[in-house]
């Protein structure tokens, strides 16, 4: 592995010391490998919820025909089909592909600002930071929504039958929370909150952090040292963030 | 904050053409697997191969985002394969965490 080529002096590899051999800076390598343990934390989340999931039957019959129960795991596109504004119509995932949407793009004017960081303009950092943060803001906005929906539950909500004090009563469940779910197990709603609510916390640093950097651009700081490398830092963060959004997207609402 | 004349003298260079077209692409390609994996969620039954679709959409996403956007592709190789290679662990893990579930499965509801 130290057979580099880019041997400084002869006889020397990269890995003797004085040169850096990856080619970054120590606050950037730093912040991959946070990425990458980051990486496994949600991994993990996420595998578990494949764990649970294919440990519960799955729903069988019509897709048409399909109801709220206890019995067996929801179909995702049935429980998140609302969208703002459109209440009583049936729109599965369109809400949901709408946030893929907003921060794809929040992720692309990330990546503009530190092109701009690149070539020391100010201004444009200026411009694509903003909108960066105002996407991020914009997806947290569309999360608390989806929460509330998801919390708050169907108009109808879902009657189950219940062994109390020696006799089966039934009553109706509406929406979901950590001690009871409408939409399936237990477990469906809980991994809800976990999953959406631990990748929501990171859009939400990434927002504060992403403001922190404007903020920095604005009063000159990256001019003074000469370098708009924390721009790159931070777009390697939200980035990530984007990253996990595309795997909880798949395994959460589409799979 | 100061802002005295030992402001430093600050060279801003044109913007990169070719680089941001690239960038947009990107974001093209992106939207247009996401659009794509609509597509596919409502016009195929479920099962193993609408799920293995899924996941190479995912996957390719995933490598586009890491290696463009995050800039990966064209960094030093020992940095690449260091952050890529600890990353079979995820795939092992899944793999063996899901084969568990479904023999849970069996063991609650079929009463094997």
């Amino acid at each position: 592995m130290s057979h580099s080529t880019a041997t400084t002096v002869p006889g020397r590899s990269v890995w003797d010391g004085g040169v850096s051999p990856m080619g970054v800076s120590y606050g950037k390598l730093m912040m991959w490998f946070f990425l990458l343990s980051d990486a496994f934390t949600f991994s993990g989340l996420l595998i578990t919820y494949g764990l649970i999931r294919s440990s519960h039957p799955a729903y069988t019959g019509l897709h048409d025909a399909f109801k709220f129960s206890h019995e067996y795991w929801p179909v995702p596109e049935k429980v998140y089909e609302a969208v703002p504004f459109l209440h009583g119509l049936q729109l599965p995932l369109l809400f949901v592909g709408l946030m893929t949407f907003i921060l794809i793009m929040s992720s692309v004017t990330m990546v503009l600002a530190v092109e701009a960081g690149h070539r020391m303009d100010r201004k444009a950092v200026e411009k694509w930071m903003l909108w960066t943060i105002v996407g991020g803001i914009t997806f947290l906005s569309c999360q608390a929504w989806e929460w509330t929906h998801f919390i708050v539950g169907t108009e109808a909500g879902t009657t189950v039958k219940a062994f109390v004090n020696g006799e089966w009563t039934s009553r109706t469940i509406y929406g979901a929370n950590l001690h009871e779910n409408q939409y399936g197990p237990q477990d469906f709603a809980d991994f809800f909150f976990f999953i959406t609510g631990f990748h929501g916390f990171h859009v939400f640093s990434g927002v504060l952090l992403n403001f922190l950097i404007f903020y920095n651009t604005v009063s000159g700081v990256y001019d003074r040292r000469g370098s708009y490398e924390m721009v790159e830092k931070v777009g390697l963060y939200w980035h990530f963030v984007d990253l996990v959004w595309v795997f909880v997207f798949t395994f959460f609402y589409l799979v | 904050m100061s802002h005295h004349s030992n402001e430093p003298q600050v060279v801003v260079l044109p913007p990169n053409k070719e680089k941001i077209r690239h960038l947009w692409k990107v974001a093209g390609i992106l939207l247009l697997i996401t659009i794509f994996e609509f597509i596919i969620a409502f016009s195929m039954p479920h099962g193993p191969a609408k799920t293995t679709i899924f996941v190479i959409m995912t996957i390719v996403k995933a490598g586009y985002i890491v290696g463009e956007f995050m800039h990966l592709r064209y960094e030093a190789k020992v940095l690449f394969w260091s952050v890529l290679i600890p990353t079979l662990f995820i795939i092992w893990m899944l793999v063996a965490f899901v084969y568990e579930g479904m023999k849970l499965s069996d063991i609650n509801f079929l009463g094997y």
